[in-house]
């Protein structure tokens, strides 16, 4: 059940590119038509399936505070965890390239079409966010780590398919010229994003606490502001009785 | 100018403009969106870049002859990354709550298209001095534009500039009320506080861009 959760989670609630605009540059730069992107958002879930879990174990054993307390005691006390960003990109970068080895081995046809994005690959800040994000959220194990990877990359190749797909139909409407290619892809990403924000209480069933919390400060506010123009009232009413009485 | 020759001061102006890292050459945009609902951190942001972009180009420029050009990106790599570690421990010890609020996007800078894109469309083939004016030009038209947005951001969202109140104060003293424009039924839009409406700013910006210069205007 956690897996599950955390995979709709990352697909849907922190989505890449809709809520945290990770990947935004090859996002933009990649979704002129469907099939390239399809081939870009694939490349993506492979990569982060690959180096979220690798970057875990990184994390796990050699970076976090106390976390090489597996050597010997007497090496409990280190935190090499300022060092993280110099391991991840390195991780990844040495994974991007092995990966591009791979593919041009066994699938020369995918290699032409994958080719150009692989290296691009290694600086998609949805790759580095991928880990960044499992480190700073504290993902408790190997597995709802992979877990994490694979959906946050599905939410990716989603959100790269949308809008390519709209991108190729928007060629025929008649946009301000001023707004042709970057502008609109702009707004209408930021209409998807706000869109998704709808996700938001899809696992929660909508977060009923802290609305209750905020009506209930509403109402006494109210209440409040309900006394106060009583008091004035009274005073008021008061005065004239006064004058009447003069 | 005894300094910047005209080709060099070119270097400067050029991106803060016509050649705009964010608006034209469409780099850098995943912190330029999720940094900007305030404008102190777009500034940090900005100044952090600047660092980065500014020193790493001239790091790079220095290695580009011994660079052995397969394993280019790694080096590049390695080298925005330790940067990148000198201004986030720097930000940790002097701006503790800021770093928190930019959280994992100072490491972001690393995956920074405009670092790697100026690291290998400029230091790779220029001098030192060349490419320190190139990043830092280019440094400065990402700022540019993370501080229009950050402002805009800001000043409806929240109704206040780097922490200030400047449209009055929305609850005031009990006697008089709410001040200033909130005194005449002005309310904060909450809407500009979250993530989709930057990139409607953005993509608003672009369009003034483009109205005001139309040889920028894409075909589709």
């Amino acid at each position: 059940m956690e897996h599950v959760e955390l995979f709709f989670k990352s697909i849907f609630i922190d989505n890449m590119v809709f809520a945290t605009f990770l990947g935004m540059c090859s996002y933009l730069a990649v979704s002129k038509k469907v099939a390239t992107a399809v081939g870009l958002g694939a490349a993506v879930i492979f990569v982060l399936a690959v180096t979220v879990p690798l970057n875990w174990l990184l994390d796990q054993y050699i970076l976090q505070e106390g976390a090489l307390a597996w050597l010997g005691p007497e090496y409990a006390e280190y935190d090499l965890s300022f060092l993280s960003f110099i391991m991840f990109i390195a991780t990844i970068a040495t994974m991007v390239q092995l990966v591009e080895i791979i593919v041009e081995k066994f699938s020369p046809s995918l290699y032409n079409s994958l080719g150009i994005f692989l290296p691009l690959i290694a600086v998609n800040c949805a790759i580095l966010g991928g880990s960044l994000f499992m480190q700073s959220r504290e993902i408790a194990t190997l597995g709802l780590a992979t877990t994490y990877g694979i959906g946050s990359g599905i939410g990716w190749f989603l959100a790269i398919l949308a809008i390519a797909a709209i991108r190729e139909k928007i060629r025929y409407s008649s946009v301000p010229p001023a707004l042709r290619g970057l502008g609109i892809t702009f707004i209408i990403t930021g209409l998807m994003a706000i869109g998704f924000m709808s996700f938001g209480g899809m696992l929660t069933g909508g977060d009923e606490e802290t609305k209750e919390e905020k009506t209930e400060m509403v109402s006494t506010n109210k209440t409040e502001e309900v006394k106060e123009v009583v008091k004035e009232d009274e005073e008021k009413i008061a005065d004239n009785i006064k004058e009447i009485q003069k | 100018m005894g300094l910047l020759s005209k080709k060099d001061a070119k270097l400067i102006t050029d991106p803060l403009t016509d050649n705009n890292p964010i608006t034209i050459q469409v780099l850098g945009i995943c912190s330029a969106l999720a940094i900007t609902a305030e404008l102190k951190a777009s500034i940090v942001m900005s100044i952090s870049v600047l660092f980065v972009l500014g020193l790493g180009n001239v790091v790079i420029s220095l290695m580009r002859n011994i660079i052995p050009s397969k394993i280019r990106i790694i080096v590049q790599l390695i080298v925005v990354a330790t940067l990148v570690i000198i201004v986030d421990l720097v930000l940790k010890a002097f701006a503790y709550e800021l770093s928190k609020t930019l959280s994992v996007f100072v490491g972001l800078i690393i995956t920074n298209c405009i670092i790697m894109g100026r690291f290998e469309a400029f230091a790779l083939g220029n001098g030192p001095w060349k490419s320190f004016l190139d990043g830092i030009g280019n440094a400065l038209g990402y700022g540019v534009i993370l501080i229009i947005v950050g402002f805009f951001r800001e000043l409806l969202g929240s109704g206040t500039l780097l922490g200030f109140p400047v449209l009055g104060d929305p609850i005031g003293s009990p006697e008089t009320g709410p001040t200033g424009l909130y005194g005449l039924g002005y309310e904060n839009n909450g809407f500009m506080l979250l993530s989709p409406m930057a990139l409607i700013v953005v993509g608003i910006i672009i369009w003034v861009q483009r109205s005001r210069n139309k040889a920028l205007i894409e075909e589709n």
